[in-house]
């Protein structure tokens, strides 16, 4: 009998080496990825991350996490191993599929990240998809009459843009001149950087077969409206209330598209070759009154600043995904930061870009990376989420090019 | 279908009409600022069941869209064309049904050219042009992309051919001309001759790679992505693609003259494409681009106007299309699940049924010899088989040991007990079959199917004893079992529907086409075959020099002698169904003391093989047993082969007032994939026609003109 010596546990370093995302498109009839099927917008993600990172042997790859808030359908059978398979990855690669609603693609993050902290893996794709044009919020879902009959949440906490007009309701100061100004800025942000190349980068081009028109190849976002202007917007009707303060300008679209990155055990990350883009840090999850989900990152980001040692006034810039403009200005009240902070979603957000659910966790890690490279003064950033039926998601992430940067740890060394 | 149907003529295809291929164009953001790529599309609209292909209003859709890529190019707006295909396919080639249909010699001229004006575009841009062959590419298909510069394909694709040889054309829209310049002499001749005459073998990814066919090949999962960005780095001189330098002049020529003796030795001049196709292969080093379209045009036009072409084309919608349905069989839902299948004997044929039924239905496959010895014998049989397969790549270690997991063989009759179908594979002997039947009706339950192998003797014979006999068919597999694509599947007057249901779906599931035949000597196949057989062996008899008689059918294309054939065979073989056929026949097939003397002296009638392909022709030294020739009975080449082509035709009328098949279209099916009878006779009976044997001698047609045939022509 070998001796049963007890193996030391070790908490190793968690680096973001590189995300890719899909041109996103309007999920509509005549939307760019209409006739395009879900599970193929998650491959053209992995593979892309792939062939960008040729010194990475695919049968190192320990984990594919895919997550999409539906799972049925083209978005079914345990995306994480379907789409590897599609994707080309050898059969030794396992995976799975992964719900929290829109904080899908940062749950199969966080989790497949914590794998990596604890050893039990070294290289992880994570990621999300969403084809909203083929399934509708909600569309297959059978809620539990319980909810209701037993009044466990309010009638309207299942319609999105009803908890975001509940926001507006509990906290009189978040005006719809301030949600309409948000969402122009979105839009003027996005465009900014759009011509400034920090879009495109990112981005995985899709080809498109439409049996009208032919093969096309997706290479831009179809959601933005460049050149909204708050006075084009003042008089929008509000579909979520009569009366309400809720509109298409301060929501996002719905959306199609899909988002992936690869992860690292630092150590491995050098070892093989891959950067290191941002370490990351700390991550908490929290759940709120499911009618006023938007105000879900407010908690969440307090935990994971209170895990990480860090104050508010530490961070340097934030992604928070702007599902609606005021659930983003709850946050910014919570937290003392003004409307117009430049540390926030610098490239404009989900109101401009779009928000295909289970995948937006991933561009908000994405585009972070890239503000990081491109500054290197700020030492942390955070990416935050609200989540359907009341939850929030936040994870905190340092910047590898400031000057302080505590530098991953090899395997074993931080124990 | 009733054993006495009358035999039905087939009318000519009423007119179907062009599905239309669209030619689909959009603007394609080039990556690393390679400017704009007009991608444009093909595509009929229709499902992944009804390939693309180009028939005149397609081709000038095409050619319209290209020309405004072609301004567009001139005009600087465009950096590079692509072309690609719906899901699947690039590309079918040329719309066969309306080509069928063409009867005046300008509508062929007019498609041939039709074809050149548009896909010559693709090489006459001022921007490079590229084919992403994203699925089968066939014929045109093909063709369309060898007129782009460069060439990407899914890994995935299986199907790249040119398969016009086969079916009696030549690649006629640059195929001819284009391939020698793009891939060397070799391979142009490999894909435009061998693998088309290699019953029209196809070419993979991989495959298409190694001979130059494409450039690159490409991950399906995006391919069309990776082909666009494939498409800029070659823009931006990342990527070059080297083309290998055309042979001097001698070695051209000696290449083109090995390739014109192969021919001969093949089909001895009997098939027009090939040697018009090599011709124009061979003219390609030194003709211009203008002067070598000019040709090809001029090629297709006769091809397409030709007997042979029609014939071919027939065929081809025979072994294709009209395979699936096979007809006269009765409605797939009677049927009975064949959920275990018993083959009494374990000899070499059985062995090779074993494996195969095991191989497609999946179910366990029981087998009874007779002795010990014998079990043990086909046992190592078997799994000699199998290991042959596996070491090949045919079937995988796990599929070959499930195989030779799922078949048993035993002396015991009553393991057969629970089979749902039993076939017999013992001696050719009637009474041996009887006792079998009889014996095995002792212990199946009253609803197993019975079948028998037998290839001569009467169905009938062996089941009207039995307590159910309308469980009785035939199954006649054709050797060898693998590869051989037939079976006839024989029905007797008494057999029942739910019988023959389920032998036509286990040929389903074989994978083979079925055919329905009544119960008469020989079927369709050994029939016909032998009554071949018997009028060259007649003449030799009659003292025709057996030289002569063995080269007296080459102008046919047959795939081999009479001779050769009857080695393969075996000539003890051949002469007990002879024998069994005389008997059941008469004189129509007479007996050949000749030929038997050789058989019991064990003599083979054509020499060894020598191992280097040569051909197959009769050992002049068997003369001797059919004694000296010369005689006042003697026939030339030309007589044989008029004996024989009578002889056949003969058959056929009678065959048909029999009943043996539901009409001449299944007798050519048969001919085609029992006895590899070639496409441009159209099987036989449009051959028959074409010669006028059967008018002379049935006093009418077997088909319609304009069926397998040009219809203007007479």
């Amino acid at each position: 009998m070998p001796s049963a010596a007890r193996v030391p546990q070790t908490v190793r370093d968690v680096v973001f080496v590189d995300g890719v995302r899909t041109p996103f498109g309007r999920a509509r009839p005549d939307g760019l990825y209409a006739h395009t099927r879900a599970d193929d917008l998650a491959v053209k993600a992995v593979r892309e991350l792939l062939r960008r990172h040729p010194t990475l042997p695919a049968d190192q790859i320990d984990e594919v996490a895919i997550a999409a808030t539906t799972q049925s359908g083209d978005q079914g059978l345990t995306l994480g191993r379907t789409v590897g398979v599609l994707a080309g990855l050898p059969s030794s690669v396992p995976g799975f599929a992964v719900d929290r609603m829109c904080a899908g693609a940062m749950t199969a993050v966080t989790t497949t990240a914590s794998a990596i902290a604890v050893g039990a893996q070294d290289v992880t794709l994570a990621g999300g998809v969403e084809h909203m044009g083929h399934h509708p919020m909600g569309h297959d879902a059978d809620p539990n009459p319980r909810f209701l009959s037993e009044r466990l949440v309010a009638t309207d906490a299942l319609n999105m843009g009803s908890t975001a007009e509940n926001l507006h309701d509990r906290y009189p100061a978040l005006t719809r001149e301030r949600a309409d100004d948000f969402g122009v800025a979105s839009q003027e942000k996005y465009a900014t950087a759009l011509a400034a190349g920090q879009i495109e980068p990112d981005l995985v081009p899709v080809a498109l077969r439409d049996p009208e028109r032919g093969w096309g190849l997706a290479t831009a976002d179809e959601p933005p409206r460049p050149g909204t202007t708050v006075a084009q917007i003042r008089d929008l009707t509000t579909p979520f209330r009569a009366g309400g303060r809720v509109t298409a300008a301060t929501s996002a679209p719905l959306t199609d598209g899909a988002a992936m990155c690869l992860l690292a055990d630092a150590g491995t990350a050098d070892r093989l070759g891959l950067p290191a883009r941002m370490r990351l840090v700390s991550f908490a999850y929290a759940g709120v009154d499911p009618a006023v989900m938007g105000i879900g990152p407010v908690p969440a980001t307090h935990k994971a600043l209170a895990r990480a040692g860090l104050e508010i006034g530490d961070i340097g810039l934030f992604e928070i995904n702007e599902a609606f403009a005021v659930q983003v200005l709850a946050f910014l009240d919570a937290f003392d930061i003004t409307d117009e902070d430049p540390r926030v979603n610098p490239y404009g957000g989900a109101i401009a870009v779009g928000h295909p659910l289970a995948s937006s966790g991933v561009r908000l890690m994405t585009q972070l990376a890239r503000q990081f490279a491109e500054r290197p003064e700020v030492r942390y950033g955070l990416t935050t989420m609200c989540v359907g039926l009341g939850q929030g998601g936040t994870v905190i992430w340092e910047n590898p090019h400031h000057a302080d940067y505590s530098g991953h740890l090899a395997t074993g060394e931080q124990a | 279908m009733s054993q006495t149907t009358e035999p039905t003529a087939p009318t000519p295809t009423p007119a179907r009409p062009e599905r239309v291929a669209h030619a689909h164009v959009r603007d394609v953001h080039l990556p690393q600022g390679q400017g704009t790529l007009a991608l444009v599309t093909v595509d009929n609209g229709l499902d992944h069941t009804k390939p693309t292909t180009f028939g005149p209003l397609g081709l000038t859709a095409l050619r319209t869209v290209l020309t405004t890529q072609q301004h567009r190019a001139a005009a600087g707006e465009i950096t590079a064309v692509a072309v690609t295909g719906k899901p699947y396919y690039l590309a079918a080639g040329a719309d066969l049904t309306g080509v069928a249909q063409i009867s005046q010699e300008s509508d062929a001229r007019g498609i041939a050219e039709l074809g050149h004006a548009t896909f010559r575009l693709l090489g006459e841009m001022a921007v490079p042009t590229f084919a992403y062959v994203n699925g089968a590419a066939l014929g045109g298909g093909l063709e369309l992309a060898l007129n782009c510069t460069y060439r990407t394909v899914a890994a995935d694709v299986g199907a790249l051919a040119l398969p016009e040889v086969f079916l009696g054309l030549v690649p006629g829209w640059g195929g001819c001309y284009l391939l020698p310049h793009m891939v060397g002499l070799r391979n142009a001749l490999e894909l435009v001759l061998t693998r088309p005459l290699a019953n029209n073998r196809m070419t993979d990814a991989a495959g298409a790679l190694d001979l130059g066919l494409v450039d690159t090949v490409l991950h399906p999962a995006d391919f069309l992505e990776q082909s666009i960005a494939w498409t800029a780095d070659v823009l931006a001189g990342r990527v070059s693609v080297e083309r290998p330098p055309l042979d001097d002049q001698e070695t051209w020529d000696a290449t083109i003259h090995a390739a014109r003796d192969q021919l001969d030795r093949r089909l001895h001049g009997a098939k027009t494409a090939p040697y018009r196709a090599l011709d124009l292969v061979a003219a390609a080093r030194t003709t211009d681009r203008d002067a070598a379209f000019a040709a090809e045009d001029e090629a297709l036009t006769e091809l397409l106007m030709s007997d042979q072409l029609r014939a071919g084309l027939y065929a081809f919608d025979l072994t294709s299309r009209k395979a699936r349905n096979p007809a006269g069989a009765p409605d797939e839902a009677l049927a009975r699940p064949v959920r275990s299948v018993g083959i009494v004997g374990a000899g070499l044929m059985a062995g090779q049924l074993a494996v195969l039924l095991s191989r497609r239905l999946r179910v366990p496959v029981v087998m009874r010899e007779i002795d010990d010895e014998r079990v043990e014998a086909g046992l190592a049989g078997i799994r000699s088989l199998v290991q042959g397969m596996a070491r090949k790549g045919r079937v995988s270690e796990q599929e070959a040991n499930r195989i030779l997991g799922s078949i048993s063989v035993s002396t015991d009759l009553t393991t057969l007990a629970g089979a749902d179908l039993v076939i017999e594979a013992v001696t050719e002997v009637l009474a041996l079959k009887q006792r079998v039947f009889a014996e095995l009706e002792e212990i199946v339950s009253a609803e197993t199917v019975l079948a028998t192998n037998t290839s001569a003797l009467s169905v009938t014979a062996m089941s009207t004893h039995l307590r159910h006999p309308e469980r009785v068919v035939g199954l006649h597999f054709f050797n060898p079992v693998a590869q051989m694509p037939l079976i006839e599947v024989v029905r007797t007057p008494e057999s029942s529907d739910a019988a023959v249901a389920t032998a036509f779906a286990v040929a389903k599931s074989l994978r083979k086409t079925a055919v329905g035949v009544a119960d008469r000597p020989g079927f369709v196949v050994n029939r016909l075959l032998l009554r071949m057989l018997a009028e060259v062996a007649a003449a030799a008899e009659n003292g025709t020099p057996v030289t002569v008689a063995d080269v007296a059918l080459r102008p046919l294309g047959l795939p081999m002698g009479p001779f050769a054939l009857m080695q393969l065979v075996g000539l003890p073989v051949a002469l007990h169904v002879l024998g069994s056929l005389h008997e059941e026949l008469g004189d129509r097939f007479p007996l050949s003391p000749g030929l038997e003397k050789l058989s019991d002296e064990g003599r083979r009638v054509v020499p060894e093989p020598d191992g280097r392909g040569a051909e197959q022709g009769v050992d002049p030294l068997i003369q001797e047993a059919f004694g000296a020739p010369g005689g006042p009975a003697a026939l030339d080449e030309a007589g044989v082969r008029d004996a024989v082509l009578s002889g056949l035709t003969q058959e056929i009328g009678l065959m048909l007032d029999e009943g043996v098949v539901s009409g001449p279209e299944q007798i050519d099916l048969c001919m085609v994939l029992g006895a590899g009878w070639p496409f441009h006779l159209g099987g036989i009976c449009p051959y028959l026609d074409r010669t006028g044997h059967t008018e002379r001698l049935l006093g009418r047609r077997l088909l319609p003109p304009g069926v397998a045939d040009v219809p203007a022509h007479r």
